[in-house]
């Protein structure tokens, strides 16, 4: 059995930023547009390195995202930054016409999502952005679960053409995905092999469920664990062959339980294999101030949040 | 393009405001009256002022690009793009059918000739324009970045933002215009939500503004050729354009109630007694 370790904190966001620092040395069409947040968005060396490929656009996010569907047009890939909440219900009409409708070549870049965006509070811990973005025609979706996958990730989306949704965040978590895989848009990972329940996660629930994987087979139980990066286009092949194997399915994100991953894997289990199915999410609330760790044990998106569900899950086989 | 002669455009200009009458007429849907005033400017642009290639290429690398922001003026749009070459003018009779590359409102899905991008939610387009502009800069490409947006369009937030950013950042390669015709949907601009003076706000904000009689095909062609010689200079330009709605038509013009509303079979052989069918029916 694969057992994943760690000796390094890091967030999300230093590996959308060093991701996008390499594509200025690498691909001589990426452009980036940023809407006053350059440091959050750990966007400076990019800017610093490629000056004239930076575009500051100030606290206007309509205007960067309208602006980064027109710099499509001649063949720049633009990538835009700023929070999550600012990257999607702030511009939800302009993503929707200028880009999703227009199918232009822009990766929307979103930090500080979830509740784990901590102090801040509600108005700015979107937990709502996975569902509206999954909804739009054309747009992919991602939301990977360390500095390693975020990095990969970012690379990868320069190369794909389309518009992308980025989703990372802003604190440091353990880095445990190897530094050497590269990202692969649409393909499930299977982190640990498991016969009893499949534990979906994305985002910085992947690692709670790694831990809840370990506390599970204390208790005997053998948990399956599958990182899905991309909620869309999602995986579905790999979300049903686990299915047939475990029998029951509980679903772990940052996110509003509506509209979010759990919605997506439910969709394809009512159409092909109807087995039970638990929720790891927030529960139609919005978050509030406090510490990143706070925050997931009273919005039930720890490691044994995701053991309690793995224990009704199987329950209800 | 063979450059045309101000009576020669003018007749152009009749032709496409039969075909605008006919296509809103056909579905009973549609937008006349802005796409009447706007008329003398798209065909002053299309087949006088732009350099651009019918072979449509969505990049348009070396060709001045058109954006259009105000999408609901599409019946317009459609017809220059149509007359102009880039589709053919049998084309038009399909205008809001199902099954058509010519939405209601401007959309690359269907893969239209001549539409770069989607618009119909207003407020974008100069957004839109100041990005392709930029791009323009990055590829040392010297065509130039023309925008129309609505003056009801300017309530939008969005506007003012671009308007901010085009100035701060010496966006000199794009020239964009107003259709000031005062009107909007719920009545005169100074019912709804005035826009005071706007020339003073455009200047306050940065730009190089020039004004111009819309509906004068020679005003507008000569407000365009000047100003191209102001690009280049640090500044974007903003063409204030002053229009009536409906133009051509003499029920329709002057007044918001043609905005979004269909001429029935009798107003519509009314308003074609009055436009000279210049280059045939489509």
């Amino acid at each position: 059995m694969t057992k994943y370790t760690f000796t390094d904190k890091k967030d999300t966001r230093s590996g959308f930023g060093d991701g996008l620092t390499e594509l200025g040395k690498t691909n001589k069409d990426v452009v980036a547009l940023c809407a006053d947040l350059t440091g959050s968005l750990k966007m400076g060396d990019f800017k610093k390195e490629n000056p004239d490929r930076f575009f500051q656009t100030g606290i206007s996010e309509a205007n960067m995202i309208g602006m980064a569907a027109g710099m499509t047009i001649g063949g720049k890939i633009p990538f835009t930054g700023t929070f999550a909440n600012f990257s999607t219900s702030r511009v939800y009409d302009q993503i929707r016409q200028s880009i999703a409708y227009s199918e232009k070549n822009v990766k929307i870049c979103a930090s500080h999502a979830g509740v784990t965006l901590g102090e801040d509070g509600a108005t700015h811990q979107i937990l709502e952005d996975i569902g509206m973005m999954k909804m739009l025609p054309n747009m992919t979706v991602i939301n990977p679960c360390d500095y390693n996958q975020t990095k990969a990730a970012t690379l990868a989306i320069a190369d794909f053409e389309g518009p992308v949704y980025l989703r990372f965040g802003r604190p440091k978590v353990p880095v445990f995905m190897p530094d050497d895989k590269p990202f692969k848009i649409g393909e499930a990972i299977n982190l640990v092999e498991g016969s009893d329940v499949t534990i979906f996660a994305t985002g910085h629930l992947v690692w709670e469920a790694i831990l809840a994987e370990e506390i599970l087979a204390e208790k005997g139980i053998k948990a399956e664990i599958i990182n899905i990066h991309t909620i869309k286009p999602l995986d579905v092949k790999a979300v049903l062959t686990s299915v047939e194997k475990t029998g029951c399915v509980v679903t772990a994100e940052e996110h509003q339980r509506n509209g979010g991953l759990g919605d997506s894997i439910a969709q394809v289990l009512m159409q092909n294999n109807p087995v039970p199915l638990e929720y790891v999410a927030v529960n139609d609330q919005f978050g509030e101030s406090g510490t990143p760790e706070q925050l997931m044990k009273k919005y039930g998106l720890s490691a044994s949040n995701i053991v309690d569900a793995a224990l009704k899950a199987i329950k209800r086989k | 393009m063979t450059k045309k002669t101000t009576e020669e455009l003018a007749k152009i200009a009749s032709q496409v405001r039969r075909d605008i009458l006919r296509m809103v007429h056909a579905q009973n849907s549609g937008h006349p009256g802005a796409s009447l005033g706007c008329t003398d400017f798209m065909v002053a642009l299309y087949f006088k002022i732009l350099k651009h290639n019918t072979d449509f290429s969505l990049d348009g690398k070396g060709e001045d690009l058109f954006f259009l922001s105000n999408g609901h003026i599409s019946p317009v749009f459609y017809s220059v793009l149509a007359r102009s070459g880039y589709f053919n003018v049998k084309e038009l009779s399909t205008f809001r059918k199902l099954d058509s590359r010519l939405q209601g409102h401007p959309a690359t899905e269907e893969g239209l000739e001549g539409i770069r991008i989607a618009s119909g939610s207003l407020g974008q387009g100069l957004s839109v324009g100041l990005g392709a502009a930029q791009t323009k800069k990055l590829n040392n490409d010297k065509g130039l970045i023309y925008v129309l947006m609505g003056d009801g369009e300017l309530n939008e937030g969005q506007i003012w933002e671009a308007a901010l950013y085009g100035a701060h950042k010496n966006i000199d390669n794009i020239i964009a215009t107003v259709d000031y015709n005062r009107q909007q949907i719920d009545g005169p601009i100074e019912e709804v939500m005035s826009l005071g003076d706007l020339k003073a706000k455009w200047e306050a904000f940065g730009w190089q503004v020039i004004e111009t009689d819309g509906n004068d095909m020679n005003a507008v062609v000569q407000s365009l050729e000047r100003a191209k010689t102001m690009t280049g200079k640090g500044k974007p330009i903003l063409n204030l354009m002053s229009t009536e709605m409906g133009f051509g038509v003499d029920f329709m013009v002057g007044t918001h109630k043609w905005h979004g509303v269909a001429p029935n079979d009798e107003q519509l052989a009314n308003a074609l007694g009055q436009l000279e069918e210049t280059l045939g029916d489509y």
